[in-house]
């Protein structure tokens, strides 16, 4: 520790302005959408189409009305689909981590007969292409009458293989034997062992399998597209789509339609937005666990 | 004497290993009850429709005489398909250009914050990572604002210099237009991880180096590039098992770039269409099978050809 910190304040501070410069033309490329979306999610129709500039605001700028607009129009479906969203992205992703911090535990820690041939079909299935189940999974819903209800939705998102290889790294090498062995002795069952001292250790890795697999199920389209006709079911991708689709059909009479999904689009990335920036310190240490070893 | 002891060293063997036997019933029971619950998950909802998927692609629904069995012949007609070649053929070409750049502007970005701090460095860092939040849908949709002609801002700025904006929505420059939002997409991705993983090298690695007389570029290209190699590998094969997967965007951009994306434009989408589009689950689930027989064959031989197999696993 004292000798990286003692590395670090030896290397002079470096400024290299030309690489900076690049970065900035980086950060302006990669910020032009949202831009772009955040000025013209102001304007009504009219400013939209009324040939203005387009990386600038109109006039009128009336964020306001357009929220109203986009939270009653047709009954109030977008804060249904925001909500439906919110809630396939916290079941999947909570379900998915219990599971995946369970199994990567009991592949990194137990000896148990099977576990090489089990780990090695779980490996296989990580390049299984997900979409590939969509359509054997939506004949087997059909079937149980699963399909146009949320656990169509749902269940499929607590699979996440990737989570539990993450979770076995992840235990295999941050839950050393003998501290699991040490409360063993002291008389803990398995359980507990596994609730309030592995669990404890681990817990940098499952903020970020909880992430990415909530961030997976709020971003999945294939799936939630295939599986639900039910537009108060829709999650919002799902539904901005549908909007699309339709202002793209009937271009001259759905000006006012446009708006909506602009905003729509801005509305809906706030939330993820704020989830990443208020969990950076978790998900960071976890994210290079995959890459490294 | 000696039989007594030999006696005794012999039970209390056997009492041992009656113990271990013990344990080691405990330990296959508890690793079970801990892996149980995702393996149901696993065989529901992965290997089952996995199986099912290959049992209904050898089956052919008609009109008239109703379901019949055909073996391989859905596979035959994918192979023969010309929808389902060019759409293959397109996201393999697609996959050959994506990839290689996204990889190469975020290994650069990467280099670049891990060499250089600043707090404008830091905040680019968080920038750049941001579309990643942002679902594929929308990411695509806010890319279609972008690229129309009657609220894009690209015929203002082409304005400026006096010449006529590109139309990514017509067919020469769809291709480009896909590449641009998955590279967007996607960079900021994968310059986080590389970046997490150039952090998590020793930096009196670095010090020797220079004290052998080794430049920043050699550094760069000769320690840090070398040392991140699982990483990099890593995120290929993910890349590269997502983009031939394609479907998200082309089909959310299909609307606006009409006449341009076919409904099989990828075999994803084909498959989708075919599905649900003209009830046609069984030849949809031999394209979904074909598509993830290519997926399996590409990451098998990338991985073979880099020899890193063991290393990733």
């Amino acid at each position: 520790m004292t000798g990286s910190s003692g590395a670090g304040a030896r290397r002079r501070p470096q400024r290299h302005l030309p690489l900076q410069i690049f970065l900035g033309f980086l950060v302006v490329y990669f910020l032009v959408p949202f831009w772009w979306v955040a000025v013209n999610s102001s304007k009504d129709a009219p400013g939209l189409f009324g040939g203005g500039n387009t990386l600038w605001f109109a006039d009128r700028v009336d964020y306001f009305g357009n929220l109203q607009r986009l939270f009653t129009y047709d009954g109030g479906i977008y804060g249904r689909w925001i909500l439906n969203s919110t809630l396939y992205a916290f079941a999947g992703g909570i379900g998915a981590t219990i599971l995946a911090v369970m199994a990567g535990y009991g592949f990194a820690k137990y000896r148990f007969a099977g576990r090489r041939f089990s780990f090695s079909i779980l490996l296989g299935a990580l390049m299984v292409p997900a979409t590939a189940l969509v359509i054997p999974t939506f004949m087997m819903f059909s079937g149980l009458g699963l399909t146009n209800t949320i656990w169509a939705v749902i269940l499929p998102s607590l699979l996440n293989p990737f989570g539990v290889y993450l979770m076995h790294v992840y235990a295999r090498d941050a839950v050393p034997d003998e501290i699991l062995d040490a409360a063993r002795v002291d008389g803990a069952g398995e359980v507990r062992t596994f609730l309030q001292v592995a669990f404890p250790l681990m817990r940098p890795a499952v903020v970020t399998v909880l992430l990415l697999s909530a961030v997976a199920s709020w971003n999945n389209y294939f799936l939630p597209l295939a599986m639900l006709s039910d537009n108060r079911l829709f999650p919002v991708t799902v539904g901005l789509g549908l909007w699309q689709g339709i202002a793209s059909a009937n271009n001259a009479g759905s000006t006012s339609l446009w708006s909506l999904i602009i905003l729509g689009a801005l509305v809906s990335v706030v939330p993820l937005i704020i989830a990443f920036f208020t969990l950076q310190r978790h998900w960071r240490g976890g994210l290079s666990v995959g890459g490294l070893r | 004497m000696t039989l007594l002891t030999e006696e005794s060293a012999a039970s209390t063997q056997e009492k041992a290993h009656k113990v271990r036997g013990k344990v080691r019933l405990r330990e296959h029971l508890m690793g079970w009850l801990f892996v149980g619950p995702f393996g149901i998950v696993f065989l529901a909802l992965l290997i089952a429709p996995l199986a099912y998927a290959f049992y209904l692609s050898l089956w052919q629904k008609k009109l008239i005489g109703g379901t019949s069995f055909v073996f391989l012949g859905n596979y035959v007609k994918a192979f023969t398909d010309p929808t389902f070649l060019s759409g293959a053929w397109f996201v393999i070409r697609f996959s050959l250009v994506a990839i290689p750049l996204q990889i190469v502007i975020a290994l650069a970005m990467a280099l670049i914050l891990d060499a250089v701090t600043s707090l404008f460095t830091r905040f680019s860092r968080l920038m750049i990572f941001l579309p990643y939040a942002i679902p594929t849908v929308i990411g695509a949709v806010m890319w279609g604002f972008l690229y129309s002609k009657s609220f894009g801002p690209l015929s203002d700025i082409f304005g400026l210099f006096g010449a006529t904006a590109p139309d990514f929505f017509s067919s020469n420059l769809i291709f480009y237009g896909l590449i641009n939002v998955v590279t967007w997409q996607w960079a900021g991705y994968y310059m986080i991880i590389l970046y997490a993983a150039l952090q998590g090298i020793d930096p009196t690695l670095y010090e020797a180096a220079r004290m052998d007389g080794a430049g920043k570029w050699q550094i760069a290209l000769r320690i840090k590039i070398p040392l991140i190699a699982p990483a990099l590998l890593l995120i290929l094969v993910f890349s590269l098992i997502g983009t031939l997967q394609f479907f998200n965007e082309p089909q959310i951009l299909r609307y606006l770039a009409a006449g341009t994306i076919a409904p099989g434009f990828t075999p994803n989408m084909y498959a989708y269409q075919q599905a649900f589009g003209l009830a046609n689950f069984n030849y949809g689930s031999a394209i979904s099978f074909a598509l993830g027989g290519i997926v399996f064959v590409c990451v098998y031989a990338f991985l073979f050809f880099t020899r890193k197999r063991r290393s990733f696993f």
